[in-house]
């Protein structure tokens, strides 16, 4: 964004061009006696001293940890070009395009990004983003509720467990039933998913690799939901589909995830980035705004927001969401990324997110009374069984530089000595042996 | 011309009865308010609808309206022509632009609907 100065003088022009004395004179036609007296708030500082007091905050913060935390948000790295591309003054409008036609490069921009969510889900449609990935799917929800006419929901407790929470929280007041399917020695139980299909049931919520890392192929649990006239509904993480079987070649009906891991900073509560991909023939299902390419009346190529009738400024209460907007400058970001790592780097970062995760397992589980969970094959995180409170590790290995992990024992119950250890393609061996060695002194 | 063998609603739909069974659409009034009609979405087979409730949603390129069934019934079939043409809705309303049948009419409702005489003078009036 430019700099734009404000000067006493540059006011009043302004207050001359519209014609009043000065600013006050704009709310006369609020009645004084509604006007508030006092905000309660503090004198304002000065520039330098809210400076000095936001540092002074943020130094709160635990700084420089070696982070192993993942649950669902990765600390991936994010090349140089993903900020000088995303930071441009043409994109560095986070919102969506209202006279969307007229912004040829924004929607070029998100038609892409559309394409790379097909391709790396190997889906047939994508919309031009979500939230995030927890909104993402309750989003999948609602469709397959709309798409199916059936009101009951089968989610595999393998669902991230804030996924799982938004889900309950979002639907509190909708006529709608969730059943959980408890993990089977941590992966998805297929006989307790066959016995609760039903003809009531309109999808089944599974995440791959699941909450506590294990990898699976849904093939047949996706089967089994459309002999039910069920639809299935996959969450993934992106960065793991450079190397793992798609939920598109599954058999996925929608696909959703979180897309921090490509090229948006780990931050708290965002903004990040939900995506959504399904099947050409629930396109008028799906939520959310899509570009579409097509020819001027000159035949020239030009992009368009297309089907909007779905949407609530054209079909009012009967839109299929209240969502009418994206997040685009994430979305920017996300396509960005993918296209500077091209299919050879995505699968690279894959691959080596991978291989590292495995070198951290045999370096953990040399650690005395530490054991990995070796229930199924993990991509890039996997469980720890401690031999003491891993809520404890965690605390003491913060003040020895580490994020460690996430505490599964916080949303599983029985699980309090259960760590979640997540390695990227940032991680050093060096790291992973400095962190296997504060392991082992903390326990 | 508004054809003379069936009744109109005041939100112009047309109802063509046999027996107790109707086919449903829209009025050439419809059409050409409405504009180019992208998308027809049609009911499903054995759906119970009441009369004045919505049966099924016309998307045309700037919006995308109700159609209000004139009668209660039972939807017998719908118009699948219409997924893939739905122009048929502006090129031939009365006609292969039929939107759905149905069955088990409860023709009471007759008595709230108009004839094409008295359709006629609600548009010049309205």
């Amino acid at each position: 964004m430019p700099f734009v100065a404000n000067t006493d003088a540059d006011r009043a022009q302004m207050l001359k061009v519209i014609g009043v004395q000065n600013v006050d004179e704009l709310f006369d036609d609020i009645p004084p006696e509604a006007r508030i007296q006092s905000l309660n708030l503090p004198e304002g500082l000065s520039e330098a001293e809210v400076y000095d007091h936001l540092h002074r905050l943020s130094h709160r913060n635990a700084h420089n940890l070696i982070c192993f935390l993942g649950g669902g948000f990765y600390d991936h790295f994010i090349p140089a070009c993903v900020d000088e591309l995303a930071g441009r003054a043409e994109f560095y409008t986070a919102y969506t395009p209202y006279q969307p036609e007229a912004s040829q490069g924004s929607l070029q921009a998100i038609f892409e990004y559309q394409s790379a969510i097909c391709r790396i889900t190997e889906m047939e449609v994508a919309n031009a983003s979500l939230y995030d990935g927890g909104t993402a799917l309750y989003e999948a929800a609602m469709m397959a509720l709309r798409i199916t006419g059936r009101r009951k929901i089968l989610l595999d407790s393998g669902v991230n467990p804030i996924y799982r929470n938004m889900l309950y929280c979002y639907t509190t007041n909708l006529a709608v039933a969730f059943e959980e399917i408890d993990t089977r020695h941590g992966q998805s139980d297929r006989s307790q998913i066959a016995a609760r299909l039903d003809d009531a049931t309109a999808a089944v919520i599974l995440q791959n690799p699941n909450f506590f890392g294990a990898v699976d192929d849904f093939t047949d649990i996706i089967a089994m939901a459309h002999e039910r006239g069920c639809l299935a509904i996959v969450s993934v993480y992106p960065i793991s589909l450079g190397l793992l079987k798609t939920p598109g070649s599954m058999g996925a009906d929608i696909v959703t995830g979180e897309g921090q891991s490509l090229g948006l900073p780990l931050s708290f509560g965002g903004p990040y980035l939900g995506f959504m991909a399904t099947r050409r023939e629930y396109v008028r299902k799906m939520p959310g705004r899509l570009v579409g390419l097509t020819v001027d009346a000159q035949g020239r190529r030009g992009f368009v927001l297309t089907l909007q009738a779905r949407e609530q400024h054209i079909r009012r209460e009967k839109a299929v969401s209240n969502i009418c907007s994206n997040e685009a400058l994430c979305a920017l970001r996300a396509l960005i990324y993918l296209a500077w790592l091209g299919r050879q780097g995505f699968r690279e970062v894959a691959s080596i997110c991978a291989q590292k995760a495995e070198y951290a397992k045999t370096r953990l589980s040399a650690v005395p009374g530490v054991t990995v969970l070796k229930t199924a094959p993990t991509f890039n995180e996997f469980t720890l069984e401690l031999p003491c409170s891993a809520v404890d590790v965690v605390s003491r290995l913060i003040d020895k530089g580490f994020a460690p992990g996430f505490p599964l024992g916080r949303y599983y119950r029985g699980m309090d000595n259960y760590l979640l250890v997540a390695v990227t393609e940032k991680r050093t061996r060096e790291e992973i042996g400095l962190f296997a060695e504060a392991l082992a002194g903390v326990l | 011309m508004i054809p003379a063998d069936r009744y109109y609603t005041k939100d112009h739909e047309w109802v063509k009865l046999d027996g107790t069974a109707a086919i449903v659409g829209i009025t050439d009034h419809a059409q050409q308010a409405l504009g180019d009609v992208t998308f027809v979405e049609l009911p499903a087979v054995g759906k119970r609808v009441g009369a004045g409730e919505s049966v099924a949603v016309i998307e045309s390129v700037k919006a995308a309206s109700d159609v209000f069934s004139p009668l209660a019934g039972t939807v017998a079939a719908v118009n699948t022509a219409l997924s893939t043409t739905p122009e048929k809705v502006n090129e031939a309303p009365y006609d292969e632009g039929w939107i759905c049948r149905l069955k088990d009419c409860d023709l009471e409702g007759l008595k709230n609907l108009m004839n094409a005489e008295q359709y006629g003078r609600y548009l010049q009036e309205s």
